[in-house]
């Protein structure tokens, strides 16, 4: 007997990055975040920063997402994400040094300094590291 | 007739010119195929965030967002997309006409956001009120350069700088067609999603919103903005090296047609030169008789 499965599109600015069967995933909605199934009833939200978790046959892999949103339709989902990476494309050594920028621009408090947009620059890159380290 | 070393010094001339033209078309036939990549890569986003903005709007109704509200349009901006540089056949000049056509018999106080140099310099020199310029867009379109000028478009709308806000840019259509086009940026109107106004009402679907659809919308909205203006950048840049491309093929072809003009008509005059030769050493022989 085959799994129910639902179809799952990543798509990007600049492309569609991921676009397969899955049998679930969990997705970091802004209000917390949510598992959905095949068969889920429609729904649209907005994504924060985050891990797209994807269970797809026995395998189970990450993709970092910066924000975007998701649409729930008729078993198939659709992830607008602002930018979006599998775990396999990350260059762990990039994000890495993102990361240490973005604690130093935090840390040196200069008055100029966009807190917000170095916050954001902060999750994002850690949001990559820990897609790469499961 | 011209001389023959004058005929010699422009086969030259024009053959050194097949020579750039060539090679120009050389670089924007591949160019142009990594550009015509990204617009289709990027248009399955763009795609998908107007379905999705069209149902948002749709069960959520008369929201009021600042960039849905109508207002009478007294102060318009036009966010003008060309090419930085030339040498593209009419594809500059096809956007600006666009332009001033649409600028025809307009009343209204009028303000333009320029991307790409050529759009910059034709409507400064015409002493055009700009309230932003974004020069320099390189090959690669970046996100950021979207982002920019949405986040200004978006500041000035919110302000009331702006009544409604057009986008004009040239749509790739193929290798061989842009069709400049206009499209209204602000007040922002969510597109009727095509299968639902098919089918009417019956197929609107309940969702369940996650925050509310209000919020959904304040953020889809700028998203949406930004990937307007993106995917004009795109479609631009990919439609501007096919035009050059076309335009060099062109100019290959002609100075071709030239070369051999002149090539005809540098034998003629040589072939004449030799006659007249002939004839004079005749001529001097028989009177020499």
């Amino acid at each position: 007997m085959s799994e129910k499965t639902q179809r799952l599109d990543i798509v990007t600015p600049e492309k569609k990055i991921f676009s397969e069967d899955i049998r679930f995933f969990v997705a970091p909605g802004s209000e917390g975040e949510l598992g959905v199934l095949p068969d889920h009833a429609a729904l649209i939200t907005a994504l924060k920063i985050g891990l797209l978790r994807i269970e797809q046959e026995g395998k189970k892999f990450n993709i970092a997402v910066s924000g975007g949103f998701l649409e729930v339709r008729d078993s198939k989902a659709t992830v607008l994400a602002t930018a979006a990476e599998r775990a396999e494309d990350i260059d762990v050594d990039r994000a890495e040094a993102a990361k240490q920028r973005a604690e130093q621009r935090l840390a040196s408090k200069t008055p100029d300094l966009d807190v917000l947009r170095a916050e954001l620059a902060l999750k994002r890159a850690i949001n990559r590291l820990k897609a790469t380290g499961r | 007739m011209a001389s023959l070393r004058d005929l010699r010094r422009r086969i030259k001339s024009t053959e050194n010119m097949q020579k750039i033209t060539k090679a120009m078309k050389a670089v924007s036939a591949a160019k142009m195929r990594r550009a015509q990549d990204a617009v289709l890569a990027a248009r399955p986003y763009s795609k998908r965030i107007r379905g999705v903005l069209g149902r948002v709007a749709l069960a959520s109704g008369a929201v009021k967002h600042p960039l849905l509200a109508v207002r009478e349009p007294k102060k318009v901006c036009y966010v003008i997309i060309t090419a930085d540089r030339g040498l593209c056949g009419g594809f500059n000049g096809n956007v600006i006409r666009r332009v001033t056509q649409e600028l025809k018999g307009a009343v209204t106080e009028i303000s333009m956001i320029t991307a790409g140099r050529k759009g910059y310099d034709f409507f400064r020199k015409r002493g055009y009120n700009i309230d932003g310029q974004f020069i320099g867009l390189g090959e690669d379109i970046k996100y950021h350069t979207a982002q920019e000028i949405s986040s200004l478009v978006i500041k000035k709308y919110t302000e009331a700088e702006y009544d409604e806000v057009y986008l004009v840019y040239s749509q790739f259509v193929n290798v061989l067609v842009q069709k400049p086009v206009v499209m209204k940026l602000l007040p922002a109107e969510p597109p009727a999603e095509e299968g639902q106004a098919k089918e009417g009402q019956a197929q609107k679907v309940n969702y369940i919103f996650e925050p509310a659809a209000e919020d959904v919308l304040a953020e889809l909205l700028p998203k949406y903005l930004e990937n307007a203006i993106y995917q004009g950048l795109l479609e631009s840049k990919a439609g501007e090296q096919s035009a050059r491309m076309t335009a060099m093929d062109n100019a290959t072809q002609n100075a071709s047609d030239m070369i051999s003009k002149l090539t005809l008509s540098m034998n003629r005059a040589r072939q004449a030169a030799i006659t007249r030769e002939i004839s004079e050493i005749v001529g001097g022989a028989a009177a020499l008789e």
